[in-house]
């Protein structure tokens, strides 16, 4: 095809390789810093947590790659519309398209160059962001510094609502997420009943909430802010209403807030089961 | 207008058709068919307003396609109508009483067996309730945008004079659960159970618990 472009197309039969090349480049040059640096600031998932701003940069890699890709594509439409369009009453046969090894060649270096940059890329960022705020199983493969002292909270999904368990906070298990400022928190999604997927989206973490699985997943808050949690996993029918929003707060308001957390709900705190990674709920007297 | 485009007009409307019976079958299912249903008013005092409620273990042919699912009612110009769809004014304080003619089927998170989220304590039977063993409710009535939730106690499984089927009476065997709440600002606002009472479903949540009209609906605050 670029062959074709570059040797027979057009009217009059012109070279317009060339000119494609320039204009490529050209736009490329100054399209790519627009995106990646303007735009792509303003990426999802934003700043909330050192995983999420390493999505941002992941996001801006992504963007960086794929700006030159998208440039060539949007040319070359362009050039077919315009450029490569047959005029006249006549409708005849294009020239024919012959095989070029010099662009086959550069077509393959070009792309598996570009896919297994972004594979390499993609691997350390999950080394290096512990795994970057997704959901690792039960035991984790990419573990952050200091894994050792984060502090564990559960998250329990169940149709249709999240709760939350704090293990070193006396297992107190509350309605709404409130996580403290600047620490590293190991969460562990489970379910209790169906498939759900908990979404803590400015957090830039996503984990699959599996009955009977523990889920782990690292994330370095930063500083106070509030994110938006939701279900991401179609669970039923209250599936769309299945969101909250959890706060991130200084340490000593976390501290304060499990405190007053343990005295509200100190008469159900005798009827939870002792703190797990998994909960397989026991009496169901009706359901299946 | 030519054979082509009788072709085409006769197309888009069969397309038209089709879609809209798809639409109206599947509004039909989300809202189950059940009106909206405003709340009491005490006279002289419009943001004081009541709900009068029954959870029954099986709703019966009289009022609904599924005579043997788990329903709310609620009562509304004297009689008990098949409606989960209740409105109610904007910063208001509402006053519930439930009548539970069901008996136990437990949570699966002992955690909402507490009340939440009410102005005052939950009251069963005139008695204050702190908490429920999770093998107790029958039923909850939650609403989690509002941070509400109210576990609703069962009948003993070996009550006298058990309702089987709605609407009941105040002579079957029943527990009276009184409460109130404070709405907010307007809003759509779902409730719903918790408690995994639909039997015969797979995890108990089928059937009644996803279908408006039997175990869950919406709060209309205007």
């Amino acid at each position: 095809m670029a062959a074709s472009a570059t040797t027979h197309g057009g009217s009059g039969g012109q070279n317009y390789g060339r000119l494609f090349v320039i204009l490529w480049i050209g736009i490329s040059v100054v399209a790519t810093p627009l995106t990646t640096i303007v735009l792509g600031r303003n990426i999802p998932p934003g700043n909330g947590s050192t995983e999420a701003t390493s999505q941002v940069l992941d996001n801006q890699v992504l963007l960086a790659v794929s700006t030159p890709i998208a440039v060539f594509v949007l040319l070359f439409l362009g050039f077919a519309l315009t450029v490569f369009r047959a005029r006249g009453p006549e409708l005849v046969d294009g020239p024919p398209v012959r095989g070029d090894s010099r662009i086959q060649i550069l077509w393959l270096v070009v792309t598996t160059t570009t896919v297994l940059f972004l594979a390499a890329f993609g691997t350390f960022e999950l080394f290096d962001a512990a795994g970057a705020g997704a959901g690792q199983g039960p035991s984790p493969a990419f573990l952050p510094d200091k894994h050792a002292s984060a502090l564990d909270v559960q998250v329990i999904a169940q149709q249709w609502e999240f709760t939350y368990r704090y293990p070193g906070s006396g297992g107190v298990e509350t309605p709404h997420l409130v996580l403290p400022a600047h620490t590293l928190i190991r969460l562990h999604v489970t379910s209790l009943d169906v498939v759900h997927s908990f979404w803590a989206y400015e957090l830039g973490v996503k984990a699959d909430a599996n009955p009977g699985t523990d889920n782990v997943v690292y994330v370095t808050t930063n500083g106070p802010r509030s994110f938006h949690i939701r279900c991401a996993e179609l669970c039923g029918l209250w599936h769309g209403y299945m969101f909250d929003t959890g706060r991130v707060v200084p340490a000593a308001q976390f501290a304060s807030w499990t405190t007053a957390q343990q005295a509200t709900f100190k008469p159900v705190q005798q009827y939870l089961p002792p703190y797990a990674t998994t909960y397989l709920p026991d009496p169901q007297r009706r359901a299946g | 207008m030519g054979p082509k485009g009788m072709r085409v007009g006769g197309v888009v409307l069969g397309v038209a058709l089709v879609t809209a019976v798809l639409v109206i079958y599947i509004a039909s299912y989300l809202v189950g068919n059940t009106p909206a249903v405003r709340a009491t008013t005490k006279p002289g005092s419009p943001r004081d307003v009541s709900l009068y409620i029954q959870t029954v273990a099986a709703v019966g042919p009289k009022l609904a396609p599924h005579p043997d699912w788990v329903s709310y009612l609620i009562r509304d110009h004297g009689r008990w109508v098949r409606s989960t769809v209740w409105t109610l004014p904007a910063n208001a304080t509402v006053h519930v009483t439930i009548l539970n003619y069901d008996g136990a089927s437990g949570l699966r998170n002992p955690f909402l067996g507490q009340p939440q989220g009410l102005v005052g304590p939950e009251l069963v039977d005139g008695k204050e309730i702190k908490a429920f063993p999770p093998g107790q409710p029958s039923h909850t009535f939650a609403v989690p945008e509002l941070g509400i939730l109210v576990p609703v106690a069962p009948v003993a499984d070996d009550a006298k004079n058990p309702c089987d089927v709605a609407p009941c009476t105040m002579a079957q065997a029943h527990r009276t659960i009184t409460f109130t709440f404070k709405t907010g600002k307007k809003g759509h606002y779902r409730w719903q159970c918790f408690v995994p009472c639909a039997a015969g479903y797979i995890q108990g949540f089928g059937g009644p618990m996803q279908t408006i009209g039997y175990m869950d609906g919406f709060l209309n605050v205007v």
